[in-house]
């Protein structure tokens, strides 16, 4: 079953500009596969809607949650402290596909295989666990991060990672440009990408990719209304092969997603 | 002392107690991953049309003061689809099924009912009144004529007890309450959600790229318990009542109103569990105030 838990804030902190991390206990928080995310249930009625927020990291007991003030719900998250309750969910959607079930286009057998984890602003806080996982699967694993300005989470990435390529748009840190630019300036060859961030970039890497015959996953966002398949909000258009050929369906980011293949997501549709 | 009875008749079918799902906000697999669907007194399906429909584009949803708006549009697998997986899926709870459902025009309404009548569904609730689909939807609910045509359509095909979902966008309920109970609805549900719109300043554009959308949740619930009230006194049949319902006390003021049941719709999204948790709290509050069935809470009442 799935549950809504009351869990304990650890600590809520800044660690870049409007970007707070915070790390919630309770007995009650199982595993996550990486590219999961949770509901947030704010203690302020007055705001309804969960807010969804990707698993960051997550071990026995405490999980860690990176984001982005942009609006009221992510300001009010941002003003809870020490020992404060908060409501969240267990985890929601399916992560990457890095385990179990072999698809027919897809091994997830990462032994010595070679990786990039591709990260742009707030979609890098998915990329520390799944670059947690893919090194305790026997990847090399290689991240390209991409901010405005300035960056985050660089420490915890080069954890996993055995280097981490830092994108600026501004060129106030690391490379001047994006991070497509930088993957193709620098030849960050790897056999599989896996990406998180503007849909802009997502469709660039994924087109890029494909060009390149290579396998990439992409984890998309949608304005949610449950965050668990009831309310059909949060619809994507992806491609699928039945007998009558290739035909869009609309599948559901939080239910079905938030991850797919690059080749199936029908960007223009 | 004797133990409460929450079991209701209700159009002809008997519920164990008067807790149902609103159309539109529940999924049985999903949300059957927070809740033993079993508990409830029936579950309302989410809209079903005779054929596929694509729905609206994204975003669909948008969050006000105290409510929500969305434009799904009603996208949905078509009645075929429905059956051969929620339906089937279903058929393991011990819960009637009221399937809603969806239509741009008369003979599109009746196709779905025809199709879904031949199921073991217990009801069938006829949704004139979305305000998300450009033809039919909440045009055939704001017009007392229209309304009564679609309810005769459809009582002429249907081999189940119906139901039909009023909209609040219009100047007099009664008048469309009327209108079917005079065609043989068997039962009234209402409300639908309110015609809303939300513009995010700092983009300068609207929130949902349908513009408008349906209003739903708490802020709705003062106008819904009025129109159930008006409505309760303009007709005989049966009313299932919702809009904004979140607490168990919520649920006991709709019946207070004049509801025979209720539905919990985007309470279930603000707490996945919120179906269940406002039945128990329902007992509580009847518990609390010496009441043992539904209709002791709706005779307490001094309107
Ligand atoms: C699967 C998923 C995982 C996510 N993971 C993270 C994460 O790890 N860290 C993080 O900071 N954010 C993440 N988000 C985005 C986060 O949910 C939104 O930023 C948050 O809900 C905004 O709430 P608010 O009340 O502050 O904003 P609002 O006041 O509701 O809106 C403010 C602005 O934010 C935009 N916005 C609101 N909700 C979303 C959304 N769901 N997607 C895109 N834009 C939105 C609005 O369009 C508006 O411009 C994720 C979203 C999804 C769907
Ligand atoms: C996301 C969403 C989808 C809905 N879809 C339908 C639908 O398919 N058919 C229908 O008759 N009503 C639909 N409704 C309306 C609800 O069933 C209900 O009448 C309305 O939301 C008011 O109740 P509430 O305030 O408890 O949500 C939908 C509502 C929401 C929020
Ligand atoms: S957010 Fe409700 S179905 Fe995805």
């Amino acid at each position: 079953m799935k549950k809504i838990i009351c869990g304990k804030v650890a600590c809520n902190e800044a660690i870049a500009r409007d970007i707070y991390k915070m790390q919630i206990q309770s007995p009650e928080l199982g595993q996550a596969k990486p590219g999961q995310f949770v509901n947030l249930y704010l203690a302020d009625k007055s705001m309804l809607l969960p807010r969804p927020i990707s698993i960051c990291d997550i071990e026995e007991g405490c999980m860690t949650l990176v984001y982005k003030v942009v609006g009221k719900g992510t300001k009010a998250l941002s003003a809870y402290k020490e020992q404060d309750d908060i409501r969240v969910s267990t985890p929601l959607g399916n992560g990457y596909f890095i385990e179990g079930e072999e698809l027919e286009h897809h091994t997830c057998d990462y032994r010595g295989k070679k990786v990039a984890l591709v990260g742009g602003g707030i979609g890098v806080p998915p990329m520390v666990l799944l670059a947690k996982r893919l090194q305790e699967q026997g990847a090399e694993v290689t991240a390209v991060v991409g901010f405005p300005e300035e960056a985050f989470l660089i420490q915890e990435l080069k954890g996993f990672c055995q280097s981490v390529h830092i994108a600026t748009d501004r060129g106030t840190i690391g490379f001047h440009g994006n991070v497509l630019e930088l993957i193709q300036e620098k030849e960050i060859l790897a056999q599989e990408y896996f990406a998180c961030g503007p849909k802009v970039m997502l469709r660039a890497l994924s087109q890029w990719c494909q060009q390149q015959q290579l396998s990439c996953q992409v984890s998309l966002e949608e304005r949610m209304g449950c965050g668990y398949g009831a309310c059909v909000g949060c619809t994507c258009k992806i491609k699928v092969v039945t007998e009558a050929g290739v035909e869009i369906q609309q599948k559901g980011v939080c239910k079905h997603g938030p991850v797919f293949f690059g080749e199936e997501v029908a960007w223009d549709a | 002392m004797r133990k409460l009875d929450l079991s209701v008749q209700f159009a002809g079918i008997e519920m164990k107690n008067p807790v149902t799902t609103a159309s539109g906000t529940f999924s049985a697999r999903d949300s059957g991953q927070f809740y033993d669907i079993g508990r409830l007194g029936a579950v309302v399906t989410k809209g079903v049309a005779s054929e596929p429909w694509a729905g609206n584009p994204t975003p669909r949803i948008g969050e006000t003061y105290g409510g929500m708006l969305n434009a799904v549009g009603l996208q949905n697998p078509g009645a075929d689809a429905f059956i051969a997986d929620e339906l089937a899926y279903l058929k393991q709870f011990s819960t009637p099924v009221i399937a809603n459902v969806a239509g741009r025009t008369a003979e599109e309404y009746c196709l779905a009912v025809e199709k879904l009548s031949e199921t073991d569904v217990a009801m069938l609730e006829i949704n004139i009144s979305c305000p998300n689909v450009k033809e039919g939807g909440i045009g055939f609910g704001t017009d007392p004529r229209m309304a009564a045509e679609i309810t005769r359509a459809v009582k002429s095909v249907s081999k189940k007890p119906i139901l039909v979902k009023l909209t609040p966008n219009v100047t007099d309920i009664t008048e469309i309450a009327k209108a079917v109970e005079a065609e043989g609805a068997d039962g009234i549900s209402l409300i639908n959600t309110l015609l809303g719109m939300k513009i995010d300043v700092q983009r300068k554009k609207p929130v949902l790229a349908n513009i408008m959308g349906g209003f739903s949740g708490p802020a709705i619930k003062p106008v819904a318990v009025r129109m159930v009230y008006q409505v309760r006194r303009a007709v005989q049949i049966p009313i299932m009542g919702l809009g904004g319902i979140m607490t168990g006390e919520d649920a006991a003021e709709f019946i207070m109103a004049g509801a025979d049941v209720i539905s919990v719709g985007t309470a279930a999204l603000v707490n996945p569990t919120a179906p269940v948790d406002i039945l128990e709290e329902l007992e509580a509050y009847m518990e609390e105030q010496g009441f043992k069935t539904i209709a002791d809470i709706r005779q307490a009442f001094q309107g």
